[in-house]
């Protein structure tokens, strides 16, 4: 029995030396199928193959709240992932698992990796930071919404394709002529949530929650019953009465119609540029999104959506170095102005806009630059900062179903909006008293 | 004469109990049990914390309207489903039991959808009534109808309908099939002899004989129109448009996978639980009396 033991002694202190030589795993789990996908692996690919320390797996754990749901089961069990992809919605939540998760700071900060918080575009890196400036995750994935334009469709109808449509008052001119002149769908969108309240209540400067938006408390209250944004849903409203603005679901299912060349005008997040590019059998326009002249500070700038990178906690030093390098790398200028242009998510440093720009590409692609003007021609103010509400995935889905009803012409928006008002507050305070 | 078999000693009685026991304890009592527990509570996503709320989650939900507007929706939408799935199936079983030649081929074919999984079935069904490239729907508006169940509750709720019921007319069928096979032909041929037709042979003999079967799947169905049709409201709606198909199973999934509010979605499972225990116990109670075996 001694001898077996000293045999397995042995033979692990032989085994020893290999395991140290061996690459200090880190595990990253995302979100992303298809072209996106694909990006994403080979972003980690070259890590992989840029030095020889650390090994990068990234594995797809399904759409954005069933890789979140994977996460929080993974540490339930404490097989949780180094690094895990987390909507923009979900960042209240993860705010909250204090424990859960080790701030980004801090990992940049213990592996050494380079890191200068400021190279950060302000819009974009104030949704994951908290009030003193320390950020929490890192910026991956973040667009911002702008109205897609078919030329073709426009010219159709008889309406001048270079027709002004900054504002909505324009747009809304131009969907007449677009009804007159037989267009079947003249506006369609996708997340109507995230577009037709979140930012346009940041884009004209008005609140959509107390307490800056959720940034300064938990005890925030929803204000998307105000003025500015019953006036543009009841605008909206009566768009879809008239067969002006056609309503499709939930998410982007609109991109469907639109990219098939049935739509004119179509509101949707600059990310849907490569999906438009790939399949869009006509002449197509990016435009800054609307606003409503003469409504609060409009235009102020637009929110972001998309995702952040998390670093969770219970892992050793090692390998949290490996993250720190991997997080730096992913935020390395020619990663970031590559994925910029490949995708038409916003490059999330300053330097990688500017490194597009240099390269000629906003000039060979009008257009890709809008979604960047928009998000920082201003400074962000409380309103315009971004959103930081718990439980806010399940309020996303009550204010879809007050929309619903809008459309439906079953509620004025105003009822619609006092009533999501008060089934969000219920949640807000729910999630309150959770987080305590 | 003791006709029962008897075992000697109770090792081997128990021995052979223990399976279903086992299986029974670690995929029921151990999770409603641990249902009935985290409802009192109000935990964080992680497991890091959690407060207790003694019944605080019950007083949320049941305070809430619109929970309690789904107690109709799913209501409507069980009843619905049930009446959808049996009486094709009956009706499909009565004639399949009338053919000479060929039932065999049939037979195959019906049971054919039961193999689907509910999230496919919603896929597929989805996919004839999408309101843009789907083949019904194009149909429809050459007859002039057009068909939105992205906005119409209406249309939504039958459109989920069809889609739970469809899978579950299969399993129906063979319950049905089976049943008929075992109705005494010396009965239907006496009917026969002293003039009834064949439909009248049908509602007066056939039918209660089918009443044990009737009365058993009446029960199962409703149980699957309850729990297992959440795949399909998934994938077809969401519980959209408004609330029009949130039924309470769906609710379950999307505040605790969705929402990650696991209060919550623990007491409407417990909810839940108690009112298909309530309906199981009315439908033995009451229903059972008219059914002879």
């Amino acid at each position: 029995m001694k001898s077996l033991f000293a045999g397995l002694a042995l033979t692990s202190t032989v085994l020893t030396p290999i395991a140290a030589s061996a690459q200090t795993e880190v595990q990253f789990w995302h979100a992303f199928t298809g072209r996106l996908g694909e990006l994403v692996a080979a972003q980690v690919d070259t890590f992989n193959a840029s030095q020889s320390e650390y090994t990068v797996v990234q594995s797809h754990k399904g759409n954005y709240s069933e890789t979140l749901n994977a996460g929080i089961a993974a540490f339930r069990a404490g097989e949780q992932p180094h690094i895990l992809m987390v909507f923009e919605v979900g960042t209240a939540t993860m705010m909250s698992a204090k424990g859960a998760t080790k701030p980004v700071f801090e990992v940049m900060a213990e592996s050494g990796a380079t890191f200068d918080p400021d190279a950060y575009i302000g819009s974009v890196k104030g949704y994951y930071t908290t009030t003193d400036g320390d950020m929490l995750s890192l910026p991956f994935n973040s667009s911002t919404p702008v109205l897609w334009v078919n030329r073709d469709a426009m010219s159709a109808a008889g309406v001048d394709p270079d027709t002004d449509l900054s504002t909505w008052q324009n747009v809304g001119a131009v969907l007449d002529q677009l009804k007159a002149g037989g267009e079947e769908c003249p506006l369609v969108t996708a997340w109507q949530s995230w577009i037709h309240l979140e930012n346009l209540s940041a884009y004209h400067d008005v609140p959509f929650a107390s307490q800056d938006n959720g940034f300064a408390g938990l005890d925030t209250e929803l204000m998307l019953n105000g003025e500015g944004q019953v006036a543009h849903l009841t605008a909206m409203g009566e768009w879809a009465q008239d067969g002006k603005f056609i309503y499709t679901g939930r998410r982007n299912e609109g991109g469907a119609n639109f990219r098939a060349g049935e739509c004119a005008l179509f509101t949707e997040s600059s990310a849907g540029y490569a999906g438009i590019k790939a399949e869009a059998e006509f002449d197509f326009d990016v435009r800054p999104l609307p606003y409503w002249d003469g409504v609060g500070n409009a235009p102020q700038n637009t929110i972001i959506g998309g995702a952040s990178l998390w670093v969770l906690e219970g892992h050793d030093a090692a390998e949290y170095k490996g993250v720190g390098e991997f997080l730096a790398y992913l935020s390395s200028t020619d990663v970031q102005a590559q994925w910029h242009q490949d995708t038409g998510y916003l490059p999330i440093t300053s330097a990688a806009g500017d490194a597009t720009r240099d390269a000629g590409f906003y000039e060979a692609n009008p257009g890709t630059d809008v979604a960047v003007i928009q998000m920082t021609a201003k400074q962000p103010t409380a309103n315009s900062k971004g959103l930081r509400l718990g439980s806010f995935d399940q309020i996303r889905g009550i204010i879809d179903e007050e929309l619903e009803a809008i459309w439906a012409g079953d509620k004025s928006a105003q009822e619609a909006m006092d009533s999501a008002k008060e089934r969000g507050d219920a949640l807000l305070r729910r999630f309150e008293s959770a987080n305590r | 004469m003791e006709k029962r078999v008897t075992f000697k000693g109770w090792k081997l009685p128990l021995l052979l109990i223990a399976p279903q026991v086992i299986i029974s304890a670690v995929f029921f009592f151990y999770p409603a049990g641990q249902a009935i527990w985290q409802s009192l509570f109000i935990p964080d996503p992680f497991g890091l914390s959690s407060r207790f709320v003694g019944l605080g989650n019950f007083e949320f939900l049941l305070s809430d309207p619109f929970y309690r507007a789904s107690f109709l929706t799913t209501a409507v939408f069980s009843l619905l489903v049930t009446l959808c799935s049996m009486i094709p199936a009956l009706f499909l079983a009565v004639i399949a039991d009338r053919l000479i030649k060929g039932s065999g081929v049939y037979r195959t074919m019906l049971i054919w959808p039961y193999a689907v999984a509910p999230a496919v079935a919603g896929v597929l069904w989805l996919f004839m009534f999408n309101t843009r490239v789907g083949v019904v729907s194009w149909y429809l508006g050459q007859l002039g109808y057009d068909w939105n169940h992205v906005l119409n509750g209406g249309e939504a709720m039958g459109l989920v309908v069809v889609a739970s019921a469809w899978g579950r007319i299969s399993y129906n069928f063979l319950f049905f099939f089976a049943a008929l096979q075992a109705v005494p032909r010396s009965v239907i041929e006496a009917a026969a002899i002293d003039g009834a037709r064949f439909w009248r042979r049908f509602f007066t003999i056939v039918l209660p004989l089918l009443s044990p079967t009737t009365f058993f799947l009446l029960v199962v169905n409703i149980v699957y129109a309850f729990f297992e049709t959440f795949g399909v409201i998934h994938t077809i709606t969401a519980g959209g448009p408004q609330q029009s198909t949130t039924i309470l199973v769906y609710k379950v999934f999307s505040d605790g996978f969705v929402g990650q509010d696991l209060g919550s979605s623990s007491a409407q499972s417990v909810i839940l639980l108690v009112v298909v225990g309530i309906l199981t116990v009315i439908q033995f109670k009451y229903l059972e009396k008219r059914v002879h075996y």
